[in-house]
């Protein structure tokens, strides 16, 4: 896996799905059109201002509320590469993971990389880095069955595969 | 040692002797559910799996209930997908308008969730269930898909937070106003990947209405799931209704637990959820008087008939505040003719309400009252994120029936004891 290279923008703790992809978007789950309202409420003019590859870091309880997957999926699709928080909500998590959106929980990341600055991820290893020659943080590593999932592609991959050999 | 509810339900489903917190079991699903919002991706997922059939087309329900009545082309090409599927499948829990019902007060009175069960549904408020003693809990749509095909499911068996209600109920205070001081006192992640128990002598005493409410909210604190344990009110709500057999599971009371609180509730008043947060949690009477421009009464949180005989009871030989738009929608097609046969929906035309259809509709800014900017309401809804009912510049607290009923009367957010004793 290489590693992730990019800018990082900040935002604070317990941001929620609603913030993330409004609901009033969600008559469709068309990557495409979910990606131009990603974190619309939380910041108006984000989707116009990201570059593929930029690196979301946040605060505590990262994707609380519903269970829309269109929240990681909006953030995937806009060019994301990774989130990296404190901690996330229980559903978000299991989302991202699902869809394939690398996420890294590292409370002193969180709280010391700053916005505009470049960081380094390395998703293998769990480490992330900032950039240039920075501070390194080290993410909670996820258990190996969540690590297979990854591995797979996410968790359609791997029922493909569970049902192919049941067969 | 024992075991609570969360992991003997979980031990059932996943053909084990016993389990414990953090450990991944995988568990047969009893029903898993899907909306108008998340089947569609769903059905999208499992097409690629490359399987013939569902898992069981008993065992799966497909809700359509955010955007319904088809609230635009788009919401109506989404249901179409959602339908079509259902037919291709023969999926026996579809609904229709007409016949449907907001999601999570559906399921439970058609029987089709029961004590016992393992239910997952792509929606964040599965954990509604939670009150007949069901471990059930919000997944995202991959996780539907992948449970269509297979019946089963991951899962990390939660460690459990207790939370206790010694004392009678004071009136005008209800399931929603517990839930609220609950989701005040532990934060918005206070139960992150928890289990929430609720129990004491207050639980016994409230009706499955009231016990709804207090699971429903249960992800507002972050947990999992929110378990009641099944007890002969749950039994005398499930007689009758039941679809099939089941199995009442309760924890050991030797179990050990992460946390366990203790509140005293006598002396309780009437909570309420102020913007953007619903933790940010005060007594009603210190925010009294904030001036309101709507009023929505429904929900899967509120929307049951007694939240409505509640709001009925208050609005009865009343009026609507001029400036205040006032929404009743009861949550079910059964609950509207009900509240037809009890002649309460009289009561709410006559206060000068608007009463609709069962649907999501404002309680996620959907559509059906969506607020300008600067606009407030009062809903008894179970999110007031910014944006959740409309712009981003709208404001929603949140509250149970009676404050709400009399909050729309007065025009401002006011104590049901404002409007003196209500019989
Ligand atoms: S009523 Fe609101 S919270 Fe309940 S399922 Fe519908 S949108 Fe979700």
């Amino acid at each position: 896996m290489p590693k992730l290279k990019g800018k990082i923008w900040r935002f604070g703790d317990d941001i929620d799905t609603d913030a993330i992809i409004p609901a009033r978007y969600l008559n469709t789950s068309d990557p495409a059109e979910l990606a131009k309202h990603c974190m619309e409420d939380a910041d108006p003019s984000f989707s116009s201002k990201l570059s593929s590859g930029d690196i979301i870091v946040a605060g505590k309880n990262f994707g609380c509320g519903s269970s829309r997957e269109h929240a990681p999926l909006a953030i995937k699709a806009a060019g994301i590469a990774c989130v990296i928080a404190e901690s996330f909500a229980r559903i978000f998590y299991r989302n991202a993971i699902n869809i394939g959106l690398p996420i890294l929980e590292s409370p002193e990341a969180s709280q010391s990389l700053k916005e505009g600055e470049q960081a380094e991820v390395d998703l293998e290893k769990g480490e992330i880095r900032a950039l240039p020659g920075g501070e390194s943080y080290n993410a909670v590593p996820f258990p190996p069955f969540m690590q297979e999932l990854i591995a797979m592609g996410g968790l359609i991959n791997y029922v493909r595969q569970k049902k192919q050999e049941s067969n | 040692m024992g075991h609570t509810m969360a992991e003997k339900l979980l031990a059932r489903a996943a053909g084990k002797e016993e389990v414990f917190p953090g450990e991944l079991v995988n568990a047969k699903i009893d029903m898993a559910l899907g909306n108008d919002i998340t089947a569609p991706v769903a059905i999208k997922e499992f097409n690629k799996i490359g399987v013939e059939k569902v898992f069981d087309p008993e065992r799966i329900a497909l809700i359509p209930d955010h955007f319904t009545p088809n609230k635009d082309i788009m919401a109506a090409e989404q249901v179409k997908l959602m339908r079509e599927f259902a037919r291709k499948h023969g999926i026996v829990h579809y609904y229709e308008i007409g016949r449907m019902g907001v999601e999570h007060a559906l399921l439970p009175e058609l029987g089709i969730v029961l004590p016992g069960d393992v239910v997952i549904g792509a929606d964040s408020h599965t954990c509604t269930y939670g009150a007949l003693g069901a471990f059930a809990t919000g997944v995202g749509s991959t996780d539907l898909a992948a449970t269509m095909a297979m019946g089963e499911l991951w899962f990390k068996v939660p460690p459990t937070i207790r939370i206790v209600f010694e004392g009678e109920l004071p009136s005008m205070v209800g399931g929603k106003d517990l839930i609220l001081y609950t989701i005040g006192q532990l934060g918005v992640d206070g139960a992150r990947y928890c289990a929430l128990e609720f129990c004491g002598s207050a639980i016994s005493a409230m009706g499955m209405d009231g016990r709804f409410t207090i699971s429903n909210m249960a992800i507002e604190a972050g947990a999992k799931a929110g378990l009641i344990a099944p007890d002969e009110i749950t039994e005398a709500y499930v007689k009758g209704r039941a679809r099939r057999s089941y199995q009442v599971i309760k924890g050991d009371d030797d179990a050990p637990v992460m946390a366990e609180y203790r509140w005293q509730i006598e002396n309780m008043e009437p909570q309420v959820a102020a913007p953007f947060s619903p933790a940010n949690v005060h007594p009603v009477s210190q925010l009294k008087g904030t001036v309101l421009d709507q009023v929505v009464i429904g929900s899967c949180t509120n929307g049951r008939i007694d939240d409505l005989r509640e709001a009925a009871a208050i609005l009865k030989g009343r009026r609507v505040h001029s400036h205040v738009r006032l929404l009743v929608i009861p949550a079910t097609q059964a609950i509207y003719k009900q509240a037809l046969q009890e002649g309460l929906l009289e009561i709410f035309a006559e206060a000068e309400a608007a009463i609709s259809t069962p649907t999501c509709g404002p309680c996620l800014g959907g559509h059906m009252g969506i607020l300008a900017e600067g606009e407030v309401a009062l809903a008894t809804t179970n999110r007031n994120f910014v944006g959740r009912m409309g712009h981003p510049g709208s404001r929603v607290y949140l509250a149970g029936p009676a404050v709400a009923a009399t909050s729309a009367v007065t025009g401002t957010i006011s104590h049901p004891a404002e409007l003196g004793e209500v019989n």
